[in-house]
C-alpha cells in the first residue's frame, strides 16, 4: 500500500461520483413523487388565494416541466449547491453543515461504546464457547438487538434522569447556561477540549453519555455476534494450533494471533452498523431533542420540505462510500492479503 | 553415534485418547506405548485414520477440545507432563517442536514469517536481548533453513512463499527456540517430490548436526524407510508393531504391516503384488466385456487421440501501452508471468495414443498436467493447438458445445478429489443414474439409451467395485476408497471408450490404492478401454501405464515407454524426479 494508498482513496472518491449522480436523480424523482404541494405548505394558512401558491411555485421553479427542474437541480448540485430549506429559511448545505458534527459526535461516541464492549465479550464467548459464560453475553446481546433505541432510550431517561437524577436534562448537546467553546470543528468535545473549556466538556459528555449508550445496546448485539462467529473460527485454524505447540502465551494466540485475523468480518460488519446509525438514529436524536441530520431531515420531510430531503440523502450517500473506503483501506492495513487488489 | 546407551527423552506408556462424538465416544488410540532417545529419529506410520497424529497431538496436550485422555503416562525427560500443565507449557516449543502439514494454513496470514520467528525466540530460554539482536538471530534461522535473501524473506507473507519454503520458515520457527525433540506431522505432503526431498534431507541435517530426536508421522511407508531408524506401525489406533527400520520392512511381525509394505508401490514390483497374496483373484468383470470386446481390431490405422501442439495460456494479457511501459522500466516480476501478461499453462504439448494403450502425464504442481488433460476431456478450451478423436477433430468443438455432442459419452473423466466431485445432495446410485440421463440425451440410442437405466447402474458399480447396498449412500457416508468408486462407476456407466483419470488416488490409502489401481488395470482389459493417467505419483504411473510423458513448466520434456523412461531417463529433470521420490529400496539387505 503505502504511497499509493492516497491515490486508492482518491480513484474510490471520484469512482463514487456517478453513484452520487445517481442517488441526486432517484431522490429528486422519488421527492416529486411524494403528495403534498410544497408550495401550498410554504404559503400557509387557509385563506391563500391561487395566485400567491402560483407566485410562490414560479418563485421556486415547480412551474416549470419536470426535465428542466432536474437539470436545474443537476446543475446547482454540481456547483455545490443543494438549495435552500422553506422552513428554515437556511441553505441546506449550511444547515447540514451546521448538524451533521452533532450526529457524528453521538454516532462515533455511540460506535466507541458499542465496540468497547462487544469486542471483548465476543472474545470471551469465542474462547470460552459452550459455557455459561458464553450463553450470557448471546443473552445480552439478543436483549441488547430486541430493545429498540427509543425504547433503551426511554428507560434510560427514567431512570437516570426522572429517578435518580444523575443525567442532566435530556434535551440538546449542552447546558444552555454554559457558554459554548467556540465553533472549530463542531464537534463539542473536540472544541471544549481545545479551547480548554472544562466545565462545557462535562456538560457535552454528560449530555451524550445517554443517547450513545442507547444506541450503543442497539448495536452491540451484531458486533459482539460477529466478533464471536470469526473469532472461533480463527481459533479452530491451524496458526492458532501452531501457536499452541509453540508455547505462546494466552495474549499472543487469542489477540495477536487470533483476534487480528478474525478482525476482517468485523470491520466490515462496524462499517455497515455505523453507516445504518448515522442515518436511523432519527428517532434517539428527536428522544434527546438532539440537533442532528436525521431529526433535520424528518421534520423535513413532514413539512414536505423537499431540498433538505434531497440533501440529507446525498449526504448519508456520500458519507456511505466514505465509510466504506475506509473499511476497506482499513481491511488491507490489516491483511496484506488485500493488499494490491 | 557417541554414546551406546542414549537415555529415553520421552516416554509414553499406555496412552489412551477418546474423542466425544454425537454418537457417544470413540477412541482415537489405545495403550500405546513408546519412547525416543535423544538424537533418534523414530517413525509412526500408518494410514488414514490409523491414531498416528492423535498420538503425537495427545503427548503435548494439543487435542481438539472433544478429545480426552482417559489413561496413560506421558514423561519428558523424567518429568510428568500429563498432569503437570506447568511442566507442560514449559516445555511446549522450547523443548519439543512442532511441524505440521499444510505449511501455509499453519503460519498466520497477516504477521511476516520473520515476525512469527522472533515471537517464538521472544519465549525462549535464553530471549535477545534488543530488536537488532533478533533481527540477527531471524536471518541466521531463515539462512539456516536455506531460504535465500533471509533479509528480504523474513519480512515476507506466507502467502507470498511457496509451500515448501512456508515449510522451512515452520522449520526455521521450529528450531528458534533450540528444543531437543523435533515432531513432524506429516511435514512433506501435498509439496512435490522434489520440494519434498529438499525439505527432509534438510530437517534430517540440521537434527542430527543440533542433536535433535526427531519423530516423523507419515502415512508414506518409503518416506519413514529413507529417514527413520525406528519405525512404530499404527492401525485402528493401536501400534501392531515397532522396531528398527529394516526389521519392520523386511521381517514384520504382524500381517497388517506385511499387507501395508505389500500395498507400497515400488520399483520391482507389478500392480498385482500390490494386493495381499489371498486376495489376487481377478475381478469378475465377465458380462459385457465381452461385448465391447469383440470390436477390437488387430491395429487400427487411425490413432484413437491425436493431440498436436496443445497450448493454454490463462489472464487476460496486458495491453499494448503497459508492455511498452514494462519494458522501458523492467523490474524483477513474478517469475511465472510473461512479458506478454499470460500465464502459459502448457505450451506445446503433442502426443499419440492407440485404442487400448495407456499413457501417463507426469509432473510437479504447476507442471500443466491437469491442464492438459482437462483440455482432451473437452472441460477446458485450448488457447491453441489440435486434439483429434479416431480423426475428428473434438479441439475445434468448445466445451459448450462438447456438452452436447454423442461424443461426450465416448470421452469421460473421474476426478482428483472423490468427495468434492460428487453432489452432496445425490445419493451414489443418483450420481451414477444422473451422468446416465445427461449422457444419453445426447447420445446415439443404439450405444446407449436409459431403458434399463437401473440394470446398468448395478453393472457398473459392480464394475468399479462397489457393493450394491453403498449405492443408496450420501458421498459423506462413503470412505475414501469407495468415493472414488463412485467416481469410476459414474464414468463407466455410459460404457466409454477413453477415459482420462486425474490423480484417481491421490487422496486414497496405499491399501485402498492397491485395490482401486487393480480393478482399474483389469477394466481396461476387459472393456478394451483407452485410458490417459494424471499423476504425481512416478511410481503408479509405472505401474499402470504403458507410456508416460514427463511435463515441466508446461513442456512435455520427455516421453516414451514406460520401461524407458524409469530405466534410462535422458532428460536431467526426469532423472532429479526420479530420484526425489521416495521409495522402499528393492531387496532386502540384511
Amino acid at each position: 500500500m503505502g504511497e499509493n494508498l492516497l491515490g486508492y482513496v482518491f480513484w474510490r472518491i471520484v469512482g463514487a461520483v456517478p453513484i452520487l449522480l445517481g442517488v441526486g436523480i432517484f431522490t429528486f424523482i422519488l421527492v416529486r413523487v411524494l403528495p403534498g404541494d410544497p408550495a401550498v405548505y410554504y404559503v400557509s394558512g387557509p385563506l391563500a388565494t391561487q395566485e400567491e401558491i402560483d407566485a410562490i411555485r414560479k418563485a421556486l421553479g415547480l412551474d416549470q416541466p419536470l426535465y428542466l427542474q432536474l437539470y436545474n437541480y443537476l446543475g446547482d448540485l454540481v456547483s455545490g449547491d443543494l438549495g435552500r430549506s422553506l422552513t428554515t429559511g437556511n441553505s441546506v448545505v449550511s444547515d447540514l453543515a451546521q448538524r451533521l458534527p452533532a450526529s457524528l459526535e453521538l454516532t462515533i461516541l455511540a460506535m466507541l461504546i458499542a465496540l468497547a464492549m462487544a469486542v471483548p465479550l465476543g472474545i470471551v464467548a469465542a474462547i470460552r464457547s459452550g459455557s455459561w459464560i458464553d450463553h450470557a453475553i448471546r443473552f445480552l446481546g439478543t436483549l441488547g438487538v430486541s430493545m429498540p433505541a427509543f425504547v433503551t432510550g426511554v428507560l434510560l431517561i427514567l431512570v437516570f434522569y426522572f429517578n435518580l437524577g444523575w443525567a442532566p436534562d435530556p434535551i440538546d448537546r449542552i447546558d444552555p447556561f454554559i457558554a459554548r467553546p467556540p465553533t472549530v470543528t463542531g464537534f463539542l468535545l473536540v472544541d471544549s477540549v481545545l479551547a480548554g473549556n472544562w466545565e462545557a466538556l462535562r456538560s457535552a459528555l454528560g449530555r451524550l453519555a445517554l443517547p450513545a449508550i442507547a444506541m450503543a445496546l442497539f448495536v452491540l448485539a451484531p458486533i459482539m455476534r460477529i466478533t464471536r462467529a470469526s473469532m472461533m473460527s480463527v481459533l479452530t485454524s491451524d496458526f492458532i494450533r501452531t501457536c499452541s505447540a509453540a508455547g505462546f502465551g494466552w495474549w499472543t494466540t487469542y489477540i495477536r494471533y487470533g483476534l487480528r485475523n478474525a478482525l476482517l468480518p468485523v470491520l466490515t460488519t462496524i462499517g455497515l452498523v455505523t453507516s445504518f446509525l448515522i442515518g436511523a438514529n432519527v428517532v434517539v436524536e428527536k428522544l434527546f431533542s438532539w440537533p442532528g441530520v436525521g431529526s433535520y431531515a424528518l421534520g423535513a420531510l413532514l413539512a414536505t420540505d423537499y431540498a433538505p430531503v434531497q440533501g440529507y440523502i446525498l449526504l448519508m450517500a456520500l458519507l456511505f462510500v466514505l465509510i466504506n473506503t475506509a473499511i476497506d483501506v482499513l481491511n488491507a492495513l490489516v491483511d496484506p492479503r488485500m493488499r494490491g487488489r | 553415534m557417541k554414546h551406546m546407551m542414549r537415555k529415553n527423552l520421552l516416554d509414553v506408556a499406555d496412552l489412551t485418547v477418546s474423542f466425544s462424538v454425537s454418537s457417544g465416544r470413540v477412541v482415537g488410540a489405545r495403550d500405546i506405548s513408546l519412547n525416543i532417545r535423544q538424537g533418534e529419529t523414530l517413525g509412526i506410520v500408518g494410514e488414514s485414520g490409523s491414531g498416528k497424529s492423535v498420538t503425537a497431538y495427545a503427548i503435548m496436550g494439543l487435542l481438539a477440545r472433544n478429545g480426552r485422555i482417559d489413561a496413560g503416562k506421558v514423561q519428558f525427560d523424567g518429568r510428568d507432563i500429563l498432569n503437570d500443565r506447568q511442566a507442560l507449557r514449559q516445555i511446549r516449543g522450547r523443548e519439543v517442536a512442532f511441524i505440521f502439514q499444510n505449511p501455509r494454513a499453519a503460519l498466520n496470514p497477516v504477521r511476516t514469517v520473520g515476525d512469527q520467528i522472533a515471537d517464538v525466540l521472544a519465549i525462549s530460554r535464553n530471549p535477545p536481548k534488543s530488536r537488532a539482536e533478533t533481527r540477527k538471530h531471524v536471518v541466521e534461522l531463515l539462512d539456516a533453513v536455506r531460504i535465500v535473501r533471509p533479509e528480504e524473506r523474513s519480512r515476507a507473507f506466507a502467502h507470498e512463499l511457496s509451500g515448501g519454503m512456508c515449510q522451512r520458515v515452520m522449520i526455521a520457527m521450529a528450531l528458534a527456540a533450540e528444543p531437543r525433540l523435533l515432531i513432524a506431522d506429516e511435514p512433506t505432503t501435498g509439496l512435490d517430490v522434489t520440494t519434498q526431498k529438499v525439505i527432509m534431507d534438510m530437517l534430517r541435517d540440521l537434527a542430527a548436526s543440533r542433536g535433535l530426536a526427531t519423530i516423523l508421522i507419515t502415512h508414506d511407508l518409503g518416506l519413514a524407510a529413507e529417514y527413520c531408524e525406528r519405525l512404530t506401525v499404527m492401525s485402528k489406533g493401536t501400534i501392531v508393531e515397532q522396531g528398527a527400520t529394516a526389521d519392520v520392512l523386511y521381517r514384520p511381525a504382524a500381517p497388517y504391516t506385511e499387507r501395508l509394505v505389500a500395498a507400497t508401490p515400488r520399483i520391482d514390483k507389478k500392480l498385482i503384488e500390490l494386493l495381499p497374496q489371498d486376495d489376487r483373484t481377478p475381478f469378475a468383470a465377465s458380462g459385457p466385456a465381452s461385448k465391447v470386446a469383440i470390436t477390437q481390431n488387430e491395429t487400427d490405422p487411425i490413432p484413437c487421440l491425436t493431440v498436436r501442439s496443445l497450448e493454454k495460456s490463462f489472464g487476460r494479457g496486458v495491453p499494448w501501452w503497459s508492455r511498452l511501459f514494462s519494458s522501458l522500466s523492467r523490474q524483477s516480476g513474478t517469475p511465472k508471468k510473461e512479458d506478454d501478461g499470460l500465464i502459459h499453462a502448457v505450451r506445446g504439448v503433442s502426443f499419440e495414443l492407440q485404442k487400448g494403450d495407456a499413457i501417463g502425464i507426469v509432473g510437479e504442481s504447476g507442471s500443466g498436467k491437469t491442464t492438459t488433460s482437462r483440455m482432451i476431456a473437452r472441460l477446458l478450451d485450448q488457447s491453441a493447438g489440435d486434439i483429434r478423436y479416431f480423426g475428428e477433430d473434438i479441439g475445434s468443438q468448445s466445451i459448450q458445445a462438447f456438452v452436447s455432442s454423442p461424443l461426450r459419452r465416448r470421452i469421460q473423466v473421474v476426478f482428483q478429489d472423490p468427495l468434492g466431485s460428487l453432489n452432496p445432495r445425490f445419493t451414489a446410485y443418483d450420481s451414477i443414474k444422473n451422468q446416465l440421463q445427461s449422457c444419453a440425451r445426447h447420445a446415439d440410442p443404439a450405444q446407449l439409451s436409459v431403458h434399463d437405466a437401473h440394470s446398468q447402474i448395478i453393472e457398473a458399480a459392480r464394475l468399479a467395485g462397489l457393493a450394491p447396498d453403498l449405492l443408496k449412500r450420501f458421498p459423506h457416508q462413503l470412505s475414501g476408497g469407495q468415493q472414488a468408486r463412485v467416481g469410476i462407476a459414474r464414468a463407466l456407466v455410459v460404457r466409454p471408450e477413453l477415459l482420462i483419470l486425474d490423480e484417481p488416488t491421490s487422496a486414497l490409502d496405499v491399501s485402498v490404492q492397491a485395490l482401486v489401481l487393480n480393478q482399474l488395470a483389469e477394466l481396461r482389459r476387459h472393456l478394451n478401454l483407452t485410458i490417459v493417467f494424471v499423476s504425481h505419483d512416478l511410481n503408479v504411473v509405472r505401474l499402470v501405464c504403458d507410456r508416460v510423458i514427463v511435463m515441466r513448466h508446461g513442456e512435455g520434456v520427455e516421453s516414451g515407454n514406460t520401461s524407458d523412461i524409469f530405466d534410462h531417463p535422458k532428460h536431467a529433470y526426469t532423472r532429479e524426479l526420479l530420484e526425489a521420490n521416495p521409495h522402499l529400496p528393492a531387496s532386502v539387505t540384511s
